[in-house]
């Protein structure tokens, strides 16, 4: 069989685990909850009048944080942790293929959650006359940066059995790809450091390339940042596979 | 049909296996025997792709495993020994997920998971989810995943752990059956198993092959011409390693 054929074989039984589990729509329903609390009551959207998500993809860098870790430390720490990574690398796949499979599903359920907060776009073409495409870069941003959690959270469960750690490991590694974009913390950084540098850090933080997809504006440079990002990290992803094999 | 050489292995430093070769043929059940510890199941690992020898190759039915491991895999059903399948998808999922990877379609997916259900007698449970079975039933899901796709090698860690007296009977027969035309590997720790199924047996002690022949060549190695009696004074005193290659040594 070909690749696409395993990729895709893999994908739907991923799928059909987060359609089968209650932890699924738990998750569901605390991003949705999560996501109108912030945007709504500590965003003060209606206060602003202005007519726009900008509120609402401000503040989602900082609730993937938590959300996609929280979805995705199963992963591979679960299949560890029962030995079910013995059956499925003893089938006649690659670790590339289910790698790749476990990504995409998690990735689509990720993008489906995301986009329930249609009614959100709904809301403010009601209250008034936003920039629809600048929603639409802004949702478009969020897929990557959720992408772009998962890839990480997708190698971090793999390296361990334990879903706490590879959640605490998780959580630590994307709030340090927030933290180090974040203006506090580059304002804090440049008593020690010349602009240069820390533009160079800043370049590598979520926050620095989700910023013009939140604004409106789809630029090459930040869509090869976050394909980067998660190319690596699921190249780290299928090593860390092959070599939990042996223990 | 399945050619093991030289197999070396370690974990951490300590070494596990120092040298294992063997061949198994098509119509061979292979009785894999040793206390607990011995290498068994990391040899069986090893034949299934799942762990990479420090050094050795396996090859199965032409195909080796670390230059084709997909092709060789193909042509593998596996068993592992704690029978871990998902434990959170119902048995008809999980086995209609094991023909789509052995890349069943169609009238022929249905065909062969149909005779897997019957083979292994899973009708009652096919709509249950794996974790709420018995460990005897999810054994035979085990079994079942892996005779789908019909392989010409069988590798069987402890089948019939877990089992009543019936079950056992029921899958002693199916692998001296399906041992007719397939290479199996079976290990075991019951020995009566080994006399009922076995055309060849091994045994291996602290990582090496201690022991290499027909049952009945084994048991007539001590004057109680039992076979529990062999494999307790074999694995008990030092290891000695013995010509372990040639099919049917």
């Amino acid at each position: 069989m070909n690749n696409l054929s395993i990729i895709k074989i893999i994908t739907r039984r991923e799928l059909g685990v987060y359609m089968d589990s209650a932890v699924a729509y738990v998750f569901l329903i605390a991003y949705l909850l999560l996501a109108g609390i912030l945007t709504f009551t500590l965003g003060g959207f209606f206060e602003r009048n202005d007519a726009s998500l900008g509120i609402f993809f401000n503040w989602m860098p900082w609730l993937l944080i938590f959300l996609v870790p929280a979805m995705g430390m199963r992963l591979w720490s679960e299949e560890r942790r029962l030995g079910t990574i013995e059956f499925l690398l003893t089938l006649p796949i690659t670790p590339v293929q289910a790698v790749v499979g476990k990504f995409i599903a998690s990735w689509i359920f990720l993008m489906v959650a995301i986009a329930l907060s249609f009614p959100m776009v709904i809301t403010v073409n009601v209250l008034g006359s936003p920039d629809n495409g600048a929603i639409l870069a802004g949702y478009v941003g969020c897929f990557l940066l959720a992408g772009t959690y998962l890839s990480i959270v997708c190698l971090t469960s793999a390296l361990t059995k334990n879903q706490v750690i590879a959640f605490i490991l998780s959580v630590l590694v994307c709030l340090l790809l927030n933290l180090i974009g974040f203006s506090p913390v580059t304002d804090l950084l440049a008593r020690w450091l010349e602009p240069q540098s820390i533009e160079g850090i800043a370049n590598f933080s979520v926050l620095s390339h989700f910023d013009g997809f939140q604004r409106g504006i789809l630029d090459s440079r930040d869509l090869i940042y976050f394909v980067s990002v998660m190319v690596f990290s699921l190249y780290l992803n299928n090593i860390a596979v092959k070599n939990a094999r042996a223990r | 049909m399945i050619k093991v050489e030289n197999l070396f292995m370690s974990f951490s430093g300590k070494a596990v296996l120092h040298g294992i070769s063997f061949d198994v043929g098509a119509g061979e059940v292979l009785g894999f025997l040793g206390p607990n510890g011995a290498g068994k199941s990391t040899t069986m690992r090893i034949i299934t792709g799942f762990l990479e020898p420090d050094s050795g190759e396996v090859s199965i039915c032409g195909h080796d495993m670390a230059q084709e491991p997909v092709r060789a895999k193909e042509r593998i059903g596996y068993l592992a020994e704690s029978a871990a399948s998902y434990q959170d998808m119902k048995v008809k999922d999980f086995l209609s997920f094991a023909a789509d990877i052995r890349a069943l379609e169609g009238s022929s997916k249905a065909q062969a998971i149909e005779r897997v259900i019957d083979l292994c007698h899973l009708e009652p449970v096919l709509s249950q989810s794996i974790e709420n079975l018995s460990k005897g039933f999810r054994q035979r899901v085990g079994l079942a995943q892996a005779l789908v796709h019909d392989p010409d090698v069988l590798i069987l860690d402890e089948p019939t752990d877990g089992l009543d007296p019936n079950q056992k009977h029921e899958i002693r027969s199916l692998i001296t059956s399906l041992g007719q035309s397939k290479a199996i590997i079976f290990s075991t720790h019951i020995l009566e198993e080994v006399e009922s199924v076995c055309t060849r047996a091994i045994v291996v002690s602290e990582g090496l092959i201690v022991a290499n022949g027909t049952p009945r060549e084994l048991k007539s190695r001590t004057p109680s011409g039992r076979l529990d009696d062999f494999f307790r004074a074999i694995t008990r005193s030092e290891p000695h390693q013995e010509n372990s290659t040639g099919a049917n040594a």
